[in-house]
């Protein structure tokens, strides 16, 4: 088995350790910091994504192999850096203001990284002004909004109207996720779309990045 | 009567197969273990306290008020007038566990750190349930018939989460260092709030029909009314 396909098999087992050091044999063997991340690393998560999707692991499984992800990642950051390696698009997440719920948002955020993407997390509690800011500043393709309380969803709505205020609308495109949120509220809203859980919420920043792209 | 107390950790830890049934996951030895792992950390870094303060139907209405930013229609409105007796609550399962869950995320202990948080918020849930069942036994020790409790919380049910202004200011958590952040989110983050409802089991029940019912996923309120009636 090669070196990449090890690291993929690793990774799916949850075996951080072992990711880290077939990493650091990859690196040392000269391959490429991408061709490690996209055939090692990432092959890997797009295996245990997809049998999540598949409710074939669960989450606690998932999120063992993302640590092990990290564990490889760790090493490569630097060097993807010195390559100045295009990621797949950057994203800005965060839960809204008045919410203090934060699980749903991390396993976002989680399985994006998993998928390639650049992950600006801004924690809980965000307002709409420092979303917009954020993805203003960093570049970011998409915000991604996480509310649990039917209480503090409304807030998603300030994000969109913020962003068309500001002419952003369709430059920044919106994913909403949470409890209490349904595609019929991110319609009302005006956000481009909806992630049902985690899993389809990466589905979803795929479809909006290539949209963007076209 | 205003009340500060201490919870017992055994009455509020929840069984690892509750813990597995919630997240829907199978009883299987390698999530047990997690589960029982988080269980332990909570064992040693838990301080779980309240504070519950009784207050009369108008001084509620004050409180429930806000500022304004409720749904037209709520369960409360029902369910107050019905009421025999109401008190303001918050409980937490103190700072050092919010701490770890937040530790174990950044150290990318995402397993552990996401079973740690699944069991702490069933612990917080357990506390509002126990500070509950205290309002009872104080309603019996003063000879009162004994009366079905449930808590009601801000950001629920139509209750805007900038209610917690009021209810901090009447209620003065930070007795038990749970304190109030600009956009009413409490620090320490397991901890809840709001107004214990006692009355006869019937008090209440509602048509879950009120506008933001159709945007709840979970129905909680079904199962919490129906546990009143084979628990009365």
């Amino acid at each position: 088995m090669s070196t990449l396909k090890e690291i993929a098999a690793c990774l799916e087992r949850g075996e951080d350790q072992r990711v880290h050091e077939l990493t650091a044999e990859a690196v040392a063997a000269g391959l490429a910091a991408t061709e490690i991340l996209d055939d090692g690393l990432l092959a890997g998560m797009a295996v245990v994504g997809e049998r999540f999707r598949k409710h074939e692991v669960f989450l606690p499984d998932v999120l063992l192999a993302a640590r092990a992800m990290y564990a490889g990642l760790d090493l490569l950051e630097p060097l993807l850096k010195a390559e100045q390696a295009p990621r797949r698009g950057k994203v800005v997440l965060g839960t809204v203001r008045g919410d203090q719920h934060d699980i749903g948002k991390n396993l976002v955020g989680i399985m994006l990284e998993g998928a390639g993407y650049e992950v600006i997390d801004l924690g809980i509690d965000v307002t709409p002004e420092a979303f917009v800011d954020a993805a203003e500043k960093e570049g970011a393709a998409v915000i991604g909004l996480s509310a649990l309380l039917t209480t503090t969803m409304g807030v998603m709505g300030e994000v969109t109207g913020l962003l068309r205020e500001r002419g952003l609308e369709g430059q920044v495109r919106t994913l909403i996720g949470g409890a209490p949120v349904t595609a019929d509220f991110a319609r009302q809203i005006g956000a481009d779309a909806f992630g049902y859980d985690a899993g389809d919420s990466v589905i979803q920043v795929q479809a909006l990045m290539e949209e963007t792209a076209c | 009567m205003r009340e500060v107390f201490t919870l017992a950790l055994e009455d509020l830890l929840p069984d690892p197969a509750e813990v597995l049934a919630a997240r829907g996951l199978p009883d299987e030895a390698r999530y047990r273990e997690l589960v029982e792992a988080a269980r332990s950390e909570i064992e040693a870094l838990a301080e779980p306290r309240g504070v519950q303060e009784e207050l009369t139907r108008e001084e509620f209405a004050e409180v429930y008020r806000g500022d304004g930013g409720n749904d037209t229609e709520t369960p409360l409105d029902e369910i107050v007038p019905r009421a025999d007796r109401l008190a303001l609550f918050a409980v937490t399962l103190g700072g050092e566990v919010s701490e770890k869950v937040s530790a174990r995320f950044g150290n990318r202990d995402l397993a552990a750190g996401w079973m740690l948080d699944a069991v702490a918020s069933l612990a917080a849930d357990a506390a509002a349930h126990r500070a509950a069942v205290n309002f009872s036994a104080y309603g019996r020790r003063e000879g009162a018939p004994s009366l079905a409790v449930l808590p009601y919380s801000p950001g629920y049910c139509g209750w805007a989460v900038s209610g917690q202004r009021r209810l901090f200011a009447k209620l003065r958590p930070e007795e038990v260092g749970i304190t109030l952040g600009p956009s009413c989110v409490m620090q320490p983050l397991k901890s809840v709030s709001g107004v214990l409802v006692a009355g006869p089991p019937e008090v209440h029940g509602f048509d879950n029909e009120f506008d933001f019912c159709s945007s709840c996923s979970t129905r909680e309120c079904e199962e919490r009314i129906a546990r009143l009636g084979r628990n009365a």
